[in-house]
């Protein structure tokens, strides 16, 4: 019904490319998030689909139309601002029917939508406040029931968790995540959290300097980065990157530790490269790590903790590089205590030092 | 215990003394527009008297009656000269307005090459007296036949107005987050709708005090209405106050009569319209 396609979709403003002949598929009822760092394109691309920029080069479909020359009241979508951009001066019954009303819908039809989106998030007993007397939670679902009232092809959310405090976040995430798994329509979303874009997508796409690097499920993004940026870009704590070249078949560290080359990874002797291991897959010896048996061991100092209950975070220093490691079921460690520590090699990733490709076949 | 005491009695102090500088500074503010409105109703032996007498010991209407009174007895066309100004301001104030919307709306919404230096400009020429503008647009307006219609008035306060309108309403769409009216627009309305069902409603208040400021400056400018106007056709209340004046005689206390007059509507416009100046209207609609 509603796919979005876009292709060869540029962006310039004046002779400064934004947006670099991006291509993407979104299939109907998708949740597709854009993630990447501040000024990556997300959201000019998402504000090009809406209608609010126009395109400089390239389609971009919403269904079987293309909507490049269509005004955003005929595209058919709802989008959720980062700041809501609620109506001030209407109640929020007159916010959640103000489309309906443009549309000139009968007025016991408008009077149904509205009773609808307002049960569906519970704003029912709000419908006669102002924006003004709601707070950010509160204001949240009235953009978003907005949004679902008229039934749309696509919803459009540009960081709308962005200005809530963080136990706020993780609620109206999951709220999200059900109003889609309700409603079933498309949504684009836009957010720089990668722990968003995990959380909700089906598939995420990530961008970086008006191109887009990688699209995958949140899996796939994990745990096959297409290059050191999305590598360290997705999951938390960031990937650790030791730079390291590769001697008679093993990585050698800057600072002559020898590390068995993983598995799968493919590179030619003597080239430069960074060796990628997340915090999850180096533990200190006998701390329960899942038992694999491609094992490499190295001594490390213990710089810092940062104990966060179930587990704690190690922080270390590798051949010059600061290292962030896990411990399972922590156990008070000294600052400057040398732990052994082991890394599953199977899981870990080896990037170009030039380019940044993964060298995974 | 004690200590909470003497900090109460500081406190309180503190309040009376904000209350009586307040006071003073009110006063210093209000006594000349008081004097004006207790000399309309004082005969004017009491107005001369030297030195002052403060408290009033006759209070009558004659100075009013006079005044709407026949030509011999000291009377003035006040309903015309009342009907001239308020021609003459209102439409000067709407059109200022009008203007003002479009102008401020574009400097804040849109992105204009030179904009800056349209903008300084459009302040400068505020900076020029506008009595110095007197003689040449006398000489203008003569040779285009405009001096002393409603007409001419009216183009010489609207230029002198749409400077500030413009400045001041840009200030307040400036304030409206550009994201309202996309909003709208993804909401399903026009570029045109979206401004009229939304961002004016919410910079509604802004313009409404846009406009009183337009109004009254129009509405209490002399310098170049004395100029410009020469009868009954277009003199305003100001230019009125000089019906007053003869060769040896100022009669003071009808001067102040025809001066509380417009007062009044000036008043009554501000109270009228003060209801739509509290600010935060706009807040509450985005983040906060």
């Amino acid at each position: 019904m509603a796919d979005v396609v876009l292709r060869d979709v540029v962006k310039s403003y004046g002779a400064l490319p934004v947006v670099h002949a991006i291509n993407l598929d979104i299939a109907h009822g998708e949740f597709v998030v854009l993630v990447g760092p501040s000024g990556c394109g997300k959201s000019t691309t998402l504000r090009m689909i809406a209608g609010l920029e126009d395109i400089s080069g390239g389609t971009v479909k919403i269904g079987d139309r293309v909507v490049n020359d269509l005004p955003p009241r005929d595209r058919n979508i709802s989008m959720v601002f980062q700041n809501y951009a609620l109506y001030p001066h209407m109640t929020v019954r007159e916010n959640l029917g103000f489309s309906l009303h443009i549309a000139k819908r009968p007025k016991d039809e408008i009077v149904k939508a509205v009773a609808q989106a307002a049960e569906i998030l519970s704003l029912t007993p709000l419908l006669d406040r102002k924006p003004g007397q709601l707070s950010g939670g509160q204001r949240q679902r009235v953009a978003m029931g907005r949004a679902i009232v008229r039934h749309p092809d696509v919803f459009l959310f540009d960081e709308p968790l962005s200005n809530l405090d963080a136990k706020l976040r993780t609620q109206m995430r999951v709220e999200i995540k059900r109003l889609h798994q309700k409603v079933g329509t498309t949504i684009i979303y836009v957010t720089h959290d990668q722990i968003e874009a995990m959380t909700l997508a089906d598939r995420i796409v990530i961008m970086r300097d008006g191109h887009i690097v990688q699209i995958g499920t949140p899996l796939e993004v994990f745990e096959r980065p297409v290059n050191a940026f999305v590598a360290t870009f997705i999951g938390s704590p960031p990937m650790n990157l030791l730079p390291a070249t590769v001697t008679d078949g093993a990585l050698r560290l800057s600072d002559g530790t020898a590390i068995p080359l993983p598995p799968g990874l493919t590179a030619r002797d003597g080239q430069a490269v960074q060796f990628g291991v997340r915090a999850d897959n180096i533990m200190p010896e006998g701390h329960a790590m899942p038992p694999t048996s491609h094992m490499a061991f190295v001594d490390m100092p213990v710089t810092l903790t940062e104990p966060l209950g179930t587990e704690t975070l190690l922080f270390g220093t590798l051949a010059g590089t600061e290292v962030q490691a896990k411990m399972l079921n922590p156990r008070p460690v000294r600052t400057g205590e040398v732990l052994r520590f082991g890394i599953a090699l199977d899981k870990c990733h080896l990037f170009d030092a030039e380019t940044g490709a993964s060298l995974r076949v | 215990m004690d200590q909470g005491r003497s900090h109460r009695i500081r406190r309180r102090l503190l309040s009376l003394a904000h209350f009586i500088g307040l006071f003073l500074a009110m006063s210093l503010i209000c006594l000349p527009g008081l004097w004006v409105v207790l000399n309309s109703f004082r005969p004017t032996v009491e107005i001369m008297a030297k030195p002052p007498v403060w408290i009033p010991t006759e209070l009558n209407l004659d100075h009013y009656r006079a005044m709407f009174g026949g030509i011999g007895e000291g009377g003035v066309p006040v309903l015309t000269y009342f009907l001239n100004s308020l021609v003459i301001s209102l439409t000067s104030t709407v059109i200022a307005l009008l203007v003002g919307m479009a102008g401020g709306y574009a400097f804040a919404r849109y992105r204009i090459p030179g904009k800056g230096a349209i903008f300084v400009t459009l302040m400068v020429t505020r900076a020029v007296p506008g009595v110095a503008l007197s003689l040449p647009l006398f000489i203008l307006f003569g040779r285009l036949g405009i001096i002393d219609t409603h007409f001419g008035m009216i183009l010489v306060y609207v230029a002198l107005n749409v400077p500030s309108t413009i400045w001041l309403i840009d200030g307040f769409f400036r304030q409206v987050p550009k994201e309202l009216a996309e909003a709208a627009e993804i909401d399903g309305c026009t570029r045109w709708q979206a401004f009229w069902k939304v961002e004016f409603p919410v910079a509604r208040a802004g313009i409404a005090s846009a406009g009183i400021f337009a109004f009254l400056t129009s509405w209490n400018e002399y310098a170049l209405a004395s100029q410009l106007t020469r009868s009954l056709n277009s003199k305003t209340m100001p230019v009125g106050l000089m019906d007053f004046t003869s060769q040896f005689t100022l009669n003071w206390g009808g001067m102040c009569a025809l001066a509380v007059l417009m007062i009044i509507p000036a008043l009554l416009l501000t109270f009228l319209v003060q209801k739509h100046l509290i600010a935060g209207l706009t807040f509450g609609g985005v983040k906060g």
